[in-house]
């Protein structure tokens, strides 16, 4: 008997502590996803060390789904600032277009100027080609 | 062996009896394809069997598994060297006239280009041309981690850790933007998807841009690199303990935790290996791959040809401009 209802604690318990998230993650950058900022700014830096993560309210963007060289509208440590994305995890492979382990961005005035003076991060060398970015890419330090 | 099958006819004539008795007992009790533990141990025990003491034939000097030396042996073959040429192993997507459309498209792309023989594992360098940079070129090195896709669609990635941050690009092989693909290791790892490397410590996937190759000497076999790297605590991108690889040590689980996680989902199938239909749809035929093979012996004689013909041409320069040059002393 209490060999069985051993059996049966053993079951619920390993049913409570399982992970239910069978399926793959999609990774898209959306609506109130996470972000990791690559810059030299105080904001920046303290955004990364505040209680709550760094994350988006907004894309701007038809689709709501950001890509690589979005303008995003990020709230950071109880501010409302708007940030460029430089690097996605997505699971959309393109030929030539990099993968990071991490969604990555840089904060980003209201006319593209970057707020920080470095960039600590390697970027995409397809970002190059785009108009919006040619500020930030003067800070840049990797192309890859 | 050679003195056991003369004394066989011997035996059997002798032991006529003890046989009738066996097989008397099988058929009495309605077996079809079972033989009782009794007479199977009678027949083990018997001079016939000797298999009580150990194996019946002892293997002297057995090849042992050097686990000190790192590297060992591979195979080399075609189907492994150019596995792009291979078609789709599921017959639905299969269409003659295209692959062989697609395979002169490869061969004719493969004159313009040198693509090396590399594998899962070994360590590339890729450059590709880009009209922003200002070198107009734009060169990434990282170990290529999985290989996919059939005819010209087939890509590869290379991954990186580079300022501490992992990074992973695709290429496709036939891309005519694609100026340079050198092989700075040659090598093959334990398993033929390494996208575990995502959740492992980064040291296991930095390489230095500056690399120098590494050559192999020549006749030598591709070593295999059997280092086994160790995953990250969760969460992971996928769930790595419920794949069967090779190449990963998984961090310490409950036994009795992981055993029904195990079994409780889809992908536990240990009877896959015995499953030879599946194995049998998976692969390639031989007969299938014969006109591939012979497509490619063809164009590899035609290039070296084509070398040896640009050496000649450049042996003729050479021999052309010496007699200008003796020429000035005489004035």
């Amino acid at each position: 008997m209490n060999r069985f209802l051993l059996n049966t604690v053993k079951n619920i318990s390993s049913i409570s502590t399982r992970d239910f998230s069978v399926s793959m993650k999609l990774e898209h950058v959306q609506f109130m996803s996470r972000m990791k900022i690559v810059d030299d700014s105080k904001l920046a830096r303290d955004g990364m060390t505040y209680k709550r993560a760094p994350k988006i309210i907004h894309v701007y963007n038809k689709k709501q789904i950001g890509g690589i060289g979005d303008k995003v509208l990020l709230a950071v440590k109880g501010q409302k600032q708007k940030a460029i994305i430089v690097g996605c995890k997505n699971y959309v492979r393109k030929d030539g277009i990099p993968n990071f382990d991490s969604n990555n961005c840089v904060l980003v005035d209201d006319q593209d100027t970057p707020l920080g003076t470095r960039i600590t991060a390697p970027i995409p060398a397809s970002l190059r080609s785009n108009p919006n970015c040619t500020k930030l890419i003067a800070i840049a330090t990797h192309f890859v | 062996m050679i003195k056991i099958y003369e004394k066989l006819p011997n035996l059997l004539r002798r032991n006529t009896n003890s046989i009738k008795q066996t097989v008397e007992l099988v058929l009495s009790r309605n077996y079809t394809n079972t033989v009782p533990d009794k007479i199977l141990e009678k027949a083990r025990r018997s001079r016939l069997g000797a298999a009580v003491k150990g194996p019946a034939v002892q293997i002297e000097n057995e090849p042992k598994l050097e686990q000190a030396n790192k590297y060992t042996e591979a195979e080399r073959d075609y189907k492994y060297i150019y596995p792009d040429f291979l078609p789709n192993p599921v017959y639905y997507f299969r269409d003659k006239i295209r692959e062989r459309l697609e395979r002169n498209d490869m061969l004719n792309r493969r004159k313009q280009i040198t693509i090396p023989e590399f594998y899962v594992g070994s360590i590339l360098a890729v450059t590709v041309s880009d009209p922003y940079a200002p070198g107009k070129t734009n060169r990434f090195v990282g170990i290529c981690i999985r290989r996919d896709d059939y005819g010209l669609r087939h890509s590869f990635t290379l991954r990186n850790v580079v300022d501490g941050l992992g990074v992973e690009i695709l290429y496709d092989m036939y891309n005519p933007t694609i100026q340079t693909i050198e092989v700075l290791k040659l090598e093959k790892r334990l398993d033929d998807n390494l996208s575990y490397l995502q959740d492992c410590p980064p040291e296991y996937s930095t390489i230095p841009f500056d690399l120098q190759p590494v050559k192999l000497l020549p006749g030598m076999k591709v070593p295999v690199n059997t280092t086994k790297v160790p995953l990250k605590k969760k969460p992971w991108r996928h769930a790595w303990d419920r794949k069967s690889l090779r190449g990963v040590i998984l961090p310490e689980i409950k036994r009795y935790e992981h055993e029904e996680y195990m079994q409780s989902t889809s992908e536990f199938k240990p009877y896959q290996k015995w499953d030879l239909m599946k194995n049998y749809r998976e692969t390639i035929h031989d007969d299938d791959h014969r006109e591939i093979i012979q497509d490619i012996k063809k164009f590899e004689s035609e290039i070296t040809d084509k070398r040896e013909v640009i050496t000649a041409a450049k042996k003729l320069v050479r021999t052309r401009n010496i007699p200008s040059e003796n020429s000035t002393p005489n004035k």
